[in-house]
Parts: structure tokens; sequence; C-alpha cells
């Protein structure tokens, strides 16, 4: 069959701008599925950037990526491709939560390592954990309870929440209403996709709170952010990053200046691997990175630290060195809880004009040492 | 809920059926007049955005942005309508859908190719930025009343050219009898080009002005082109009244249904259910409203038997 | 022999080849891939009754890939748990076994085609293809914001449901399975054809009245149709989430309908191999494209573009010729 020939073209094409492995035998064989075409391309496209960047200089990766267009069947198709035809040995790049639950399971069963550049939906973090999974980014709820946290510590008495009618999304208000210690006045779903928030925004207006949750990844966010911005009301916004991040403050402008949201990772983070990374990212793409590139690039660097004291085919002491997580992240201090999901600081960021750029910077943090509440359910 | 606030919503609904009245004009004008379905004009809608995003990025001016993507998308409708869709005109309805399918994809990954994956910013007027104060205390944004009155400008421009001036008898007489006007000697490829350049003018127009209270982003088409077909069949396809009518309809309905549903589960739902199951019912609200039309009239509200 | 009916048997051996010789050289995704288009191709086979031989442009037919899906998913999902799907006066317990998952999901896709099928059967045209897309994106919405399953998320289903006597873990076995329903739905779709109700189908599409003054009801006779065809999409709704152990609402999105349709058209349409020949068409350029290039679609749309245009009689139509055979 042409198969072959189309994976070994499919590489290059991917690589193409990184460093290409000329594939001896002892590499680790990287598996990336991510998000390169349509709407979402934006996320995918830079964690992919960010780990080819950490990978550049090494030739401890043979990496091969592939598009799944953000459809799961296309993403169980590409999985079972590299499991069996190219025989990967790790897996990793997978941006959507519905997608993860597509693969991860499927994959660590057979006997993959799976490293998760950006999702964590709680599942796989609870009753689904799995020794051969590994979380590098976050559990989906820390952006949204830290934000809770934050919010009651910080005065806030009422709120207004919303989130779109998705699992995700009903798990981001579930997660920051943990956090948050004061009184929900409205919860309102909006529609997945949905681009006119006129309608939730009236109700923002005639609502008593004081402070407005929301988390609307993508063009959700870019579309309320700037229909709120028209209306005239004015009520504190504290929000997960993913609305408030690098890719799309741009497409967002001054209407997103003063808003908190919080991350795991900032731009002006205070370490030497942080300043390198995103020096190195900036002369490599000529772009501002995003939270996004900056996990793709802890996964390869949690990736390489791991490869550098084990061998990937000895599963037990391959896992215990992804474990120990002995790598300089750009987040800064980074450990996993027995789940294999981060323990790490929750930033609370602030969108602020540096210049003409639209961008953030760290104001204090929202939670130290977080951990995810559902690792109690996981037996492993 | 207060009274004031109901208002707002359906003032709400209204300005967001102007909106898709600016989208479905130009379609349903090309399915009267040449029988065609375009799924292409999504991407016209998006060319418009992406044109004023440029242009108001490099010039700062709002109006040439507009401008822009009027010309943008004229352009880009001329030059698909004399490279493809004009071998459809005697083709089924199946092929039509197919081989505009096949240009959203092309148009879409194109504008990615161009443009790069990450959203574009495009902003309202600094004169139009904030609210306005309506009588009743209402808080009503600027800009939003500013597409109101383009939409009904639109709207009355349309009805005048195609009842009063010499292209629109041109036009109504393409649309009873394509053989007798090109025999009265109506270079019918031309008016067809012009047609065709015009809807995709409005698309562009509706992409531009919506672009900048929305995302400006690669697919941001689709879902308006979805909505908009759904306000042309429950208009009655090739009416422009239908259209008009059908788009305030269906804004009508989904403002206030998922505004309204939420609360009326709430009456005998605890609060999370009733929020649940009311935004679920509150997203099929228009489909289930363009079957319930089609039912009963199954060619629309204004459509011809 | 005519050409067509080599081309045909051509085609249709090309997948069982393709999987035997991925056997042999031991390129277990291969056979997978072989799978996907086998089942594709079954969803498309299903359309084909209702599209080209009653002339139903049907932008909805993703409501039955996704019901059988579904109905795998929610069936197979339960089963896992060992928690039963109804727990009343009757105790429904969920089923790991593909013969009561396949009768489940063709018994519930068949029914949604009925009710669908009575409403949008009034209609036509353009109206047809439309209401069939409102009646998907109804069922789209309505998977993406109910919780119970899922949502947005899908169902993983952890381990592919179990055949009596075979080990559908292993490609090959699976693969055999799949063939051998495309096989049967094949030839029956030959059988309904050349049937009298086949026979007046397609002289309903041709000429409604004609079929009316000999008193048959061109309404009750598309309904058939539509309810068939849906049912057969809905089976091969099941597989493909068999195949992928995993069901989402994608499944019922109006894309996956219209690529059915593009299935159809690719191959050739009103012919009886079209789907299969499209469907694996679709699939090899899916995964030859996508290595070549970011922009792979741009690809795509343009050999569809250039198939409608200027190959009308889709695959089969340019290698055999024009008209289209009665077999």
């Amino acid at each position: 069959m042409m198969m072959k020939t189309l994976m070994a073209s499919a590489a290059i094409a991917a690589l193409s701008g990184g460093a290409l492995a000329d594939g001896h035998g002892d590499k680790i064989k990287v598996g990336m599925i991510t998000t390169l075409s349509g709407g979402g391309a934006g996320l995918g496209i830079d964690v992919r950037d960010g780990f080819l960047l950490a990978a550049k200089d090494s030739d401890m990766l043979d990496i091969v990526v592939e598009d799944d267009q953000r459809k799961p069947d296309i993403a169980v198709q590409l999985a079972d491709k590299m499991i069996q035809s190219e025989k990967v040995d790790v897996m990793t790049g997978i941006i959507w939560s519905n997608l993860a639950m597509a693969v991860v399971p499927a994959a660590t069963a057979q006997g993959k390592f799976y490293l998760s550049p950006n999702a964590g939906p709680s599942a796989l973090a609870g009753k689904g954990c799995h020794p051969l999974y590994f979380n590098v980014a976050w559990q989906n709820d820390a952006y949204h309870e830290a934000a809770g946290k934050w919010a009651s510590e910080n005065g806030v008495e009422k709120a207004f929440i919303m989130a779109p009618n998705y699992p995700a999304g009903q798990d981001a208000l579930t997660g920051f209403k943990r956090g948050f210690g004061g009184d929900v006045t409205e919860e309102i779903f909006t529609q997945l996709g949905q681009t006119d928030y006129a309608a939730e925004i009236a109700q923002l207006r005639a609502s008593e709170a004081d402070t407005l949750f929301f988390f609307l990844p993508g063009g959700m966010g870019i579309s309320f952010m700037k229909q709120l911005a028209g209306s005239g009301v004015d009520k504190t916004i504290v929000g997960p990053a993913f609305s408030f991040d690098q890719g799309i403050l741009g497409a967002i402008g001054d209407a997103a200046l003063g808003v908190k949201n919080t991350a795991h990772w900032a731009k002006d983070t205070d370490n030497a691997a942080n300043t390198k990374f995103v020096a190195d990212f900036q002369a490599e793409y000529g772009r501002l990175p995003s939270i996004y590139a900056a996990q793709g690039y802890d996964t390869a660097l949690l990736l390489m630290s791991a490869a550098a004291k084990a061998d990937v085919s000895d599963a037990d002491a391959f896992r215990a060195a992804l474990a120990e997580a002995e790598f300089d992240s750009v987040r800064g201090d980074f450990s996993f809880a027995p789940n294999q999901h981060p323990v790490q600081d929750i930033l609370i960021r602030e969108v602020v004009k540096e210049g003409d750029v639209v961008t953030n910077r760290t104001i204090g943090v929202a939670a130290t040492a977080y951990s995810d509440p559902y690792g109690a359910d996981c037996q492993m | 809920m207060t009274t004031i606030l109901l208002i707002e919503q359906v003032l709400n609904g209204l300005q967001f059926g102007v909106m898709l009245f600016l989208m479905a004009a130009g379609l349903t004008l090309i399915f009267g007049v040449m029988g065609l379905i375009n799924l292409a004009h999504g991407s016209l809608y998006m060319i418009g955005a992406f044109a004023a995003a440029a242009v108001a990025g490099a010039t700062g001016s709002f109006v040439l942005a507009l401008a822009a993507s009027l010309a943008a998308a004229a352009l880009a409708g001329a030059v698909i309508e004399m490279a493809v869709i004009r071998r459809l005109y005697d083709r089924d309805h199946l092929d039509q859908v197919l081989a505009t399918f096949a240009l959203i994809l092309i148009f879409s990954e194109g504008t990615r190719w161009v443009f790069g994956s990450f959203p574009l910013y495009l902003d309202v007027p600094a004169a139009l930025a904030g609210p306005v104060s309506l009588p009743g205390g209402i808080q009503y944004p600027a800009y939003r009343l500013l597409i109101i009155a383009v939409g009904l400008a639109v709207a009355v421009g349309l009805f005048q050219l195609i009842g009063r001036t010499r292209i629109g008898i041109q036009i109504r007489a393409g649309e009873s009898d394509r053989e007798m006007i090109a025999a009265l000697g109506v270079d019918i490829s031309r008016l067809y080009t012009i047609v065709f350049a015009l809807g995709a003018a409005l698309a562009g127009l509706a992409g531009a002005l919506v672009g900048a209270i929305q995302s400006v982003q690669v697919g941001m088409g689709e879902p308006v082109l979805i909505l908009a077909f759904v306000v042309i069949v429950i208009g009655g396809i090739g009416s422009i009244k239908g259209a008009f009518v059908g788009a305030l309809l269906v804004g009508l309905t989904d403002t206030l249904g998922s505004v309204l549903l939420p609360i009326a589960f709430g009456a005998f739902l605890d609060p999370a259910a009733a929020t649940a199951v009311g935004s679920a019912l509150a997203s099929m609200s228009i489909y289930i409203l363009m079957a319930l039309v089609l039912m009963y009239r199954p060619t629309g509200l204004f459509g011809a038997a | 022999m005519q050409r067509e009916t080599v081309i045909n048997t051509a085609i249709f051996l090309a997948l069982p080849a393709v999987a035997l010789a991925a056997l042999v050289l031991d390129e277990p995704f291969t056979i997978t891939l072989a799978t996907r288009a086998a089942i594709l191709a079954l969803a498309a086979v299903g359309l084909n009754l209702a599209l080209g031989l009653g002339g139903l442009v049907s932008l909805g037919h993703a409501v039955f890939f996704g019901l059988g899906g579904y109905a795998m998913g929610i069936l197979a999902s339960h089963a896992q748990t060992f928690t039963p799907i109804i727990d009343g006066w009757i105790v429904i317990d969920g089923t790991k076994s593909m013969p009561i998952i396949w009768l489940v999901a063709t018994l519930v896709s068949a029914l949604a085609a009925l009710l669908i099928g009575l409403l949008s059967l009034r209609t036509s045209g353009v109206y047809f293809i439309m209401i069939t897309l409102a009646f998907g994106q109804m069922f789209y919405y309505f998977a993406i914001s109910w919780p119970a399953y899922g949502g947005e998320d899908g169902l993983s289903i952890y381990v592919r449901n179990g055949f009596p006597g075979l080990n559908t873990l292993d490609p090959i076995q699976f693969f055999g399975l799949v063939f051998a329903l495309l096989a049967l739905v094949l030839w029956g779709m030959s059988r309904i054809a050349r049937a009298p109700f086949g026979l007046a189908l397609s002289a309903a599409r041709q000429n409604a009245e004609r079929v009316e003054t000999v008193g048959l009801t061109p309404f009750r006779l598309r309904l058939v149709a539509f309810v068939i065809s849906g049912a057969v999409t809905g089976l091969a709704g099941a597989l493909f989430a068999d195949l992928n152990r995993f069901v989402s609402p994608t499944m019922f999105s109006w894309q996956m309908s219209g690529e059915f349709i593009v299935f159809i058209v690719l191959g050739g349409i009103g012919r009886l191999f079209g789907p299969v020949a499209g469907a694996c068409l679709f699939v090899l350029l899916e995964h030859w494209l996508s290595g070549v290039s970011e922009f792979w679609l741009i690809y795509v749309g343009a050999i569809l573009l250039l198939v409608v245009l200027f190959a009308r009689g889709g695959l089969i139509g340019s290698l055999a010729g024009r008209e289209v055979a009665h077999d």
C-alpha cells in the first residue's frame, strides 16, 4: 500500500521548519494528533509549534504530526493509524476534551503513553485515570475553580455566571461554584457556537450581580466581549484564560483591557526557562506565545526529561521517570499529584496594553499549589 | 422578568432578525432569479468580514472598510459566477448543493492560507461604540441601532430596485420566463452576473457589519448560512418579503426562546434542570419553527406553490 | 459482460483484496481503513435508495447514522457499567451483542425515518432538502446539550461489541463482518431496484403524475423508500460507532449528511455501486491529501468541483460511459 510513503510525507510536511529526526532505533516515536485545520486550528498550531520548538535541538524524539480537523472520529482513526501502523511509543497533542475522551482510553488500553498538552476532562482525572496517562497542562476545573476562589477572596459577593451548554461548559460553572463562596445570582447556559449575545447582555444589565464570570472559548468569547463593550454594561469580569489568551486578544482589542483571568502560565512568569521560551518562540515564529504554546513546550520538555533517564520500552521505569517531572517548566514549580495531574499555582492575570499589543500581565496567585478534586476517585 | 427587560429582548430579537435579513436577502434573490441554491453565500459573508478587517486595520476607517467589504464580496461573487455558477443554472439542485459546498471548502481554507488561523480584529467605529438611551430608560448599543437602520434601508432599497427600476423589471421578467427575456434582447448572462454580484455584495456587507461585533474568523459563515436558509425557507424561497418576515420570526424565536424557555421550565423543574432543558429546547426552537411552517405551508409563508 | 458490471465487480472485490493484502503484509491500519470505507459505503448505499432511485435529496441522513451510533453507544455503555437502561416495572439491560444492537439501531432509525418522512415528504425540491437539514440540526443540538449520554463529549466504549463465534477486536474479522453486511445490503438493493416497488419508485421520480394515473401513491412509495433508506444508514451508524468504539454528536452534523451525498456523486449517481466507489475514493483521498498539505481541504474542494462540473457520471460513469446500466 501507499500508506507508508504517505505517513513519511505527512511527517515531513508537519516538521518543515522544525528539525527532522533521522529515525534510528533508540529514539522515542511520538504521535501528535492535533487540530490544524478549520476554525479551531490556532490552538493546535500553537501546541505543535511549542512542542517542536522544545524538541528542535534534541535528537531524542521522532515526531509524527496529524490533523484531526476537530472531529472525534478522525482523531480515533488517526490514533489507530499511529498505534497500528506507525507503532508510536507516546501520544500527545489533542486539544479538545471530547476528542481526548475518544482517543485516550483506547490509546492507554493498548499500552501507549499519553501526555495531554491541553484537555483535562474530569473523567480521566478521577475514575478513568490510568498509569500511562499524564496531564501536563491542567485539569479542566483548575482555571474555573481558581477564578471562583480569587473572586471570593477579593470582595466579590454576587456573581453572574455563564457558559455554553455542553459538558465543558457545565463543568466550568460547577468548578467556579466550588471555588466561589458568594451568591450566584444568575446561571446562564448559552448555545454552543452562539454568535449573538444581546439577550444575555440584557439579562446581565438587569442583574444585581457585581461580577461576571464566563467561559466562552474561541470565537464565542470574542463575539461576547465585543458586544459587551458596546452595551455600556459595566461589571467586573473574571474568567479562565481561554477567552483572553494571546491568540484571541488581538481580535478582541481594547475591549478586553482590565479583565482578570486565571492561567497556570503567563508570558511574564519569572524564571529562566520561561525567559528563554518566550524569546525563542518569538524568534522562531514571529508572534507572542500563548498558553497553548507553553503547554506544548512543557510537554516536550517533560518527555525529554524522562527519555534521558529511562528507556520507553521499559514502561514502569519510564512511567516513574515521567512522574518525577524533573524538568524546568516554563510555569515554574510543577509536580504530579497521585492521579498524574498537575500540582501547580494558578495565576491571576490582567489584560493590559504594552505599546500597541494587548497582552496579559500577572497580578498575583489565585490558587497556590492547586490540585484537582477528582484524584480521590482515582485508583491506580 | 421586568417589562423593560422584555422590551429590550424583543428589540434584540428584531435586531437579530434584521441581521439575518441582510444575509438572507442575497440568498433568496439569487434563488428567485436564477433558481440556484448557493451554499457558498456564507463564504461571501466571510470574505466581506475579512476584507473589512484588513482595510480597517490598514486605514483605520470604518467607512472604507464597509466599502471594501462590498467591493471584495461583489468581485468574488462575479468571479465565481463566471467561472463556476453559470454552469450550474440548468443543473438540478443536487449538483448546485455539491458544487457550492466544494466552493466553501476552497474559500475557507484559502482564507486561512492568506490570513492565518487566528481571528482578525475589527471593531465598531468609536462614534458608535457606546450605548444610547431610548425612551423608557432602555440602554441600547448605538451600533446595533445602526445595523437595524442599514437592514431596513436595504429592505426598502431592494423593494424599490425590483419594483421600480429597469433592471428590476428585467429581473422579474427573468424569473417568470427566461427564454422570453433573452428573445427580447436582454443580455441574460450579464444580468445574472449582476444579480449574483449584488447578492454577494449584500452578504459581504452583512459580514462586515456583523464582523465588527463578532469574531472575524474562518468558518464564521456557515452557522449564519444555515440560519439564513431557515429564514428563506420559512419565508418562501425567492420572496424578498418572505425573507424579511422569516428573518424577524427567526430572530424573535431564537432570542425570546433562549430567554423565556429556561424561565418557563423553572416553574416546575429545579433551576439547574430548567436551565439545561430550556437551553436544549431553545437551541432547537428555530428548526422546530421551520418544520411547523413547512408542515402547514410546504412552500413557505410567501412562496409560490 | 457489460463494462459496468466488470467495473462493479472490480470495485467490490478491491475492498477485501486490500484488506487481505494488508493482513499478509501485517498492516492492520489498512484493514481499519478498508473497514471505514465499507461502513461509509453502507451508509451511502442506504441514502442512495432515497436519493438515486427516489430522487429525494436528503440533507439529514446523519440523523439515522447518529441514531444508529447512539443505539450502540447507549446499549453498550449500560452493559459496560452494568446499569439497566430502564429500571422500573420492567427492567431493560444494556447489551454488548452486535446482532441485538444492529436490530435496535435499524428499528430506531426506521421509526425516526417514518416520522421524519411523514412530515418532510409533504414538501419537495429545495424545501425537502432544507426540512431534512432542519431535522438533522434538531438532533445535533439535542445530542450536544443533553447531558445523560456525554453531550458533546460523546460516549467511549472501551471494548468492541461481540458477535457469536467471532473475535471482533481482530481487525480482519470485524472487516469480514462489515463486508458481509455490505454485500447483503447491496444484494437487497439490487433486488429492490428490479422489483415492482423499485420500478414504481423510479417512475415516480421521473414523472409523478403518470404513476398516480396507474393507481399508485408517490407519497407512499417515497415514504417506504425513505424508511428503508434510513434503516440501512442507521445500521451503518451502529457499525461506525463500533469501529471507533466511540459515538459523539458529530455523527448528527450536517457535514456528515453532506459527505454521504458526496460519496454518491463521486461514485456515480443512480448506480448500485456508486456509493461504494465514492466512499472508497473519498477515504483514500482523505488519507492521501491530509499528508500533502495543511490546506488539503482545498484540494478536496477542487476535486469535488471538477467532478460535479465535468464528470457528471462520477467515477463509475467516467469509466463505464454515460448511460446508467439497469442492473
